[in-house]
């Protein structure tokens, strides 16, 4: 399918709040498509599982967004391609120089040794919501909060400090407020920062991210600032709705939620599992790049300086898994896309699934019978540039 | 069968080290992945092969 007719990016009118949006599956049914997103922009969508992979690791193609695909029609991003600390527009050299030391904060091991801290944190907010009885709302009690702290702990964020630290994350990030009023919350937060950044450079630590940044990285004080905040921006809601996302999956398939409850062990497959089909099935096309020169994919040119987004969906892809638009926790983890390719996949990965590994195992353990208050298409949901979630899980058990 | 990691374009994510534990590791000066095992045994070969496919800067490879 070549030069078709350019349609618009479906978004926020879901049929069932769990799926895509309508006529997004038709849209892409026979490969690359012409589209217009909400702002206006044109460009390719591209939906294959090895087209996704091509886009994301092509060097052909550049992260820089500016211009680019935007769901939003109006407000501006909160984020700007051209800030110093955000990585997620640069390419090659620049990327890797912001990246690389980062990613020592990630490492597998280290962030086995953050685990014990992670259950604790978990564990604190089940036995609040314990207390508390029923009916609870999964989100405000342990969705929202727990992901903040843990961001909190990976920064280095004393105890002392976290409190602060998680009521100004929550005023920034909670509503879709304007550019100013994120701003100003930003940096209340900076100066939470700079208070620990002071503390490192004191006691020479680098058991955590900000010490890593301060002892041991060539970045200045604008860079390591973006570079934290950018973290809890990139960290904290999206953990945070997957795994509301995750529960309401569950809530709906209880023969599959036996098998997590049979044995929550294999928590870390299930959490692979979980990710591919859920972010799949929602469908979507918000991660977007450039070409810099002329690219065929999937068998059409993308030409040099239009726009390729791809979407998520490929994790539905046959090519990926067999029956792969089926939820099936028995299956092996698989190498699917939740969270991106090539060299801007996921810094916060490892992280993002040991959360998602420990809240999943614990909830459902601690609340063998939990189960929503209300029909899934009863509750409300909130769809932005990267995030998607539920507002309210109303639960009882 | 020789596996091998080209570090220039690692970007140090660790999938090679979840997909075969045995055979990768993550440098702690840099959080790079290198390998431990070149010439990994057989039933190490399935947790590589994931690795390669994994790998999100395509930098692992395994010659047979
Ligand atoms: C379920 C949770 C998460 C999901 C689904 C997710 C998904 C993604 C995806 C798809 C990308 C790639 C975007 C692109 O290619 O342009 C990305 C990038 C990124 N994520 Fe995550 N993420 C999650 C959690 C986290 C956490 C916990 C952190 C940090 C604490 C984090 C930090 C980042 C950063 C810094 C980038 C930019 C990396 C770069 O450009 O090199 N994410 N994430
Ligand atoms: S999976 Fe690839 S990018 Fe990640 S650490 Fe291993 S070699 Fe490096």
């Amino acid at each position: 399918m070549t030069e078709a007719a350019v349609c618009p990016v479906p978004h926020e009118n879901r049929v069932h709040p769990l799926g895509p949006p309508a006529g997004f599956e038709e849209a892409i049914s026979n490969g690359p498509v012409r589209m217009r997103w909400p702002n206006g922009v044109e460009g390719w969508l591209i939906s294959s599982y090895a087209g996704v992979r091509q886009v994301l690791s092509d060097q052909r193609f550049s992260a820089n967004r500016n211009g680019g695909p935007e769901m939003r029609t109006e407000g501006e991003p909160v984020l700007d391609a051209g800030q110093p600390g955000n990585m997620n527009s640069m390419d090659g050299e620049e990327h890797l120089r912001l990246r690389r030391p980062l990613s020592r904060g990630f490492m597998v091991k280290r962030l086995n040794e953050m685990r014990p801290r992670i259950q604790r944190i978990v564990d604190e907010h089940l036995d609040e919501m314990e207390r508390a009885g029923t009916p609870a709302d999964l989100v405000s009690s342990l969705c929202l909060p727990v992901p903040s702290l843990v961001i909190a702990e990976l920064l280095g964020v004393p105890p002392e400090h976290q409190a602060l630290f998680q009521a100004t994350a929550r005023e920034m990030l909670g509503k879709n407020g304007s550019r100013a009023e994120y701003e100003a919350k930003a940096a209340e937060l900076g100066q939470v920062i700079a208070k620990v950044v002071a503390e490192k450079k004191a006691s020479g630590d680098t058991s955590d991210m900000i010490g890593l940044m301060v002892n041991e990285t060539d970045f200045d004080m604008d860079e390591l600032m973006l570079l934290a905040i950018g973290l809890l921006v990139a960290g904290h809601e999206t953990t945070s709705n997957f795994f509301g996302l995750f529960t309401l999956t569950l809530f709906e398939r209880p023969d599959q939620l036996e098998i997590l409850q049979r044995d929550p062990s294999r928590a870390d497959v299930i959490v692979e599992e979980l990710m591919r089909y859920t972010i799949g099935r929602l469908g979507g096309a918000g991660i977007a790049r450039r070409a810099l020169e002329d690219v065929e994919v999937d068998g059409v040119t993308v030409r040099a300086g239009e726009w390729a987004a791809v979407s998520l969906h490929a994790n539905l892809d046959e090519e990926l898994c067999p029956h792969a638009s089926e939820l099936d926790l028995e299956r092996r983890a698989v190498s699917h896309l939740g969270f991106g390719f090539g060299p801007h996949q996921c810094l916060g990965a490892n992280l993002a699934r040991a959360e998602l590994q420990i809240l999943l195992r614990s909830l459902f353990t601690r609340f063998p019978n939990l189960r929503p208050a209300v029909p899934v298409t009863e509750m409300s949901f909130r769809e932005d540039m990267i995030t998607y979630g539920a507002s309210a899980i109303p639960v009882v058990w | 069968m020789t596996v091998r990691i080209d570090q220039t374009g690692c970007i140090g994510s660790g999938q090679c080290v979840l997909a075969a534990p045995d055979v990768f590791d993550q440098s702690d000066d840099d959080g790079l992945g290198f390998v431990v095992i070149a010439e990994p045994p057989a039933d190490l070969l399935p947790g590589v092969r994931d690795a390669v496919d994994r790998c999100p800067a395509q930098v692992v490879s395994l010659e047979e």
